[in-house]
């Protein structure tokens, strides 16, 4: 993980205002010739929310964030921003404003002249222009670099300049493509904090594109998992690691342990599940309901709840045997690489909290377990 | 003792074969005999005969003022071609307009203005323009190439330019039209300037096409010469000649001047910000939040 956030914060107090929907996007279509880049997307966002779209390159994610700049026009669908319907609107009779990932800083403006661009296009008057420039700059912490031009800026500094014009019209909502795309990997976090702070203080409604999942969860207060067009999954960043509702989803984000089996005892309370790879059966609880033709289901695991230990475990079920194949030292933690009898590896993170406590080593019997509770049953 | 390669000799060589018949054009347009083979001592007599020569002058200007029409009524045509074909990704016929727009450059002159001649003549029965040919006809033939070559230099920049940098603009409230001139305009502007000049040489130089669209009482600079120098060569046109390739020369070095110390004062304007840049950062000390050991991962 890389900062603190107070995304995160949100998520675990739980928002409590009330949900106004701002952005709606009903049935989105988009075809390039044969092409399907955006597949029936239905979504909404929510009035004061951070919202991620996070998927890999020909998800469409990207799409469908230049269809709510209006740059591109859906094939069918229509989209909706505070109730009115935007979707034949130009980009230039928006209430939306983007900031790109290469920036579009104009080369030949001036900083101060970058940002006073949009608010010209109002026809503000000068003094008006002039002090929303100052205040902008001064948000952005920009002001000894009034009089630059783009070429004369650190990355880190573009992007500022390219944030406090997109932000300078105030507009209803906010459009950020690969925020950090053009940024090391260093900025790169300094930087996400920062532009959630400014994006909170401000208060404006905001949709990201990335392709960085730490990015998305750590700035985002909800995420949408696209993948060729479609959206896999919807939800805050714990509802997404957490409980992923698909295959895909799960080994998207993160790492995971996935044990193919057949559901031998399906109750109301709980079940069982019977999996090769493993010497006991998995115990999960809750019912999965099943159908009746279809036992197969996959449960997945993370490599943190997945635990190493050299003593056998007490309890029935939720254990293996295995011997250690691999451990891999990074520092704050180490991944144990532990084959299973059936030949199967499987990863386990073992935190680093000792500087030198005795640890199994390469080729040690061991035993792999897990907290009832720690897994996920999925049936695609 | 330097050591004369191969290479510098052929590097030579070439200098001498491309600037030796100018270098003794402008010597001989100091000669001071009538004959232009026969060395008669040095004079000026031919530099101070030009300014008498009206007809001569007159082709001089004639030409420059078609040129320079030429060069604005091709950037402009050229410009506004090149950017619907890098601009309008998709509309019927595409690559046939393409095609025609570019055509001109491999089109053989000869024909290019007889087929313009042809075509003056058929509208001046037909419509009565253009009643007799002259400055117009031969700034419409310039045009018809010289928009050609703008085009491709003009696309070539327009291509390489980062399209999001129209789309922030028009993001940010203006419309398509404001977003041209407020923004692509001043950033394709080099290659504007380059086209323009490119299509004034052009113009200045064409003997050809102004041959064939041109009518009484409008011979331009290169016709003029030609057929001078068809009655033997004079010694005038050796000056004329002459201070056109220092005309030329001047320019040439005058945009490189220009050109340079535009660079050189960008490069320093970077490595200043780069400096005060590091400067400030250096003084302001540490910075809680940007300190990696105060920064925790949720856990």
């Amino acid at each position: 993980m890389a900062v603190a956030s107070s995304a995160y914060k949100k998520v675990i107090e739980g928002d409590q205002q009330p949900k106004e929907v701002l952005v709606k996007i009903d049935r989105v279509t988009k075809k390039f010739d044969e092409t399907i880049a955006v597949d029936d997307v239905s979504l909404t966002i929510n009035k004061g929310e951070i919202f991620a779209l996070l998927g890999g390159s020909g998800s469409g994610k990207s799409t469908l964030l230049r269809m709510l700049a209006g740059f591109e026009r859906p094939t069918q669908g229509r989209i909706y921003l505070d109730g009115e319907d935007i979707t034949d609107l130009p980009p230039y009779e928006r209430p939306i404003n983007m900031m790109f990932q290469s920036y579009a800083l104009f080369p030949h403006m001036s900083v101060a002249d970058n940002i006073a661009f949009g608010l010209k296009q109002d026809k503000m008057s000068r003094a008006d222009i002039e002090a929303r420039v100052e205040e902008m700059l001064k948000l952005v912490q920009m002001t000894q670099y009034a009089k630059r031009k783009p070429h004369q800026l650190s990355g880190g500094q573009r992007q500022r300049v390219a944030l406090a014009r997109s932000l300078a019209k105030s507009p209803k909502l906010l459009l950020l493509d690969e925020p950090m795309g053009a940024l090391d990997k260093k900025l790169r976090s300094q930087m996400q904090l920062e532009l959630v702070e400014i994006i909170e203080r401000v208060g404006v409604t905001c949709v990201m594109v990335t392709h960085d999942q730490e990015e998305a969860m750590t700035m985002a207060q909800r995420i949408a998992i696209m993948h060729l067009g479609w959206i896999a999954q919807i939800g805050s960043p714990i509802d997404i690691y957490e409980t992923p509702t698909s295959r895909l989803v799960c080994e998207f984000i993160g790492n995971v342990n996935l044990f193919d089996g057949q559901v031998v005892e399906d109750m109301e309370g709980h079940a069982l599940i019977d999996s090769p790879d493993l010497d006991r059966n998995i115990f999960v609880g809750h019912g999965v309901s099943t159908s009746v033709q279809d036992k197969s289901i996959t449960y997945a695991i993370r490599p943190e709840k997945l635990l190493v230990t050299t003593e056998q475990p007490s309890c029935e079920y939720n254990w293996s045997r295995g011997t250690v194949h691999d451990i891999a030292y990074l520092g704050g933690h180490s991944v144990f690489h532990v084959q299973l009898p059936s030949g199967k590896i499987v990863q386990s993170f073992v935190a680093n909290a000792e500087r030198r406590g005795a640890r199994p080593t390469w080729d040690d019997q061991v035993f792999v377990w897990w907290e009832d509770d720690s897994g996920v049953a999925l049936r695609s | 003792m330097k050591r004369f390669s191969f290479s510098t000799l052929m590097l030579w060589a070439g200098f001498l074969f491309i600037y030796l018949p100018m270098l003794i054009l402008v010597i001989y347009s100091f000669n001071g005999s009538r004959l232009v083979t026969v060395w008669g001592g040095w004079s000026v007599k031919w530099y101070v005969g030009l300014l008498d020569n009206t007809q001569l002058m007159g082709a001089v200007m004639r030409s420059l003022e078609i040129a320079c029409y030429t060069a604005i009524a091709a950037v402009i045509l050229g410009t506004m071609a090149a950017f619907v074909l890098t601009r309008v990704t998709r509309f019927k016929g595409r690559t046939v307009f393409g095609g025609l727009v570019t055509a001109p450059l491999v089109m053989p002159e000869v024909i290019t203005g007889l087929s313009l001649l042809l075509l003056f003549v058929a509208m001046a029965q037909l419509i009565g323009w253009p009643a007799e040919r002259g400055i117009v006809t031969i700034w419409i033939a310039h045009t018809t190439f010289c928009t050609a070559y703008v085009s491709v230099v003009v696309s070539s920049r327009l291509r390489e330019l980062d399209m999001s940098i129209e789309e922030a603009a028009m993001d940010l409230g203006a419309k398509p039209l404001k977003v041209f001139f407020m923004i692509t305009i001043p950033m394709i502007a080099p290659s504007l300037a380059a086209g323009g000049m490119m299509s004034f040489a052009l113009s200045l130089d064409d003997l050809v096409l102004a041959s064939f669209v041109s009518g009484p009482g409008a011979t331009t600079l290169p016709m003029e010469v030609f057929s001078a120098v068809r009655l033997g060569v004079k010694p005038e046109i050796n000056a004329i000649a002459s201070l056109i390739l220092l005309s030329v020369s001047l320019m040439t070095f005058m945009i490189w001047f220009i050109a340079r110390r535009a660079e050189v004062a960008r490069k320093k304007a970077v490595q200043q910000a780069m400096d005060e840049t590091a400067g400030v950062r250096d003084q302001q000390g540490p910075d809680s939040r940007r300190d990696p050991s105060q920064v925790h991962a949720p856990a």
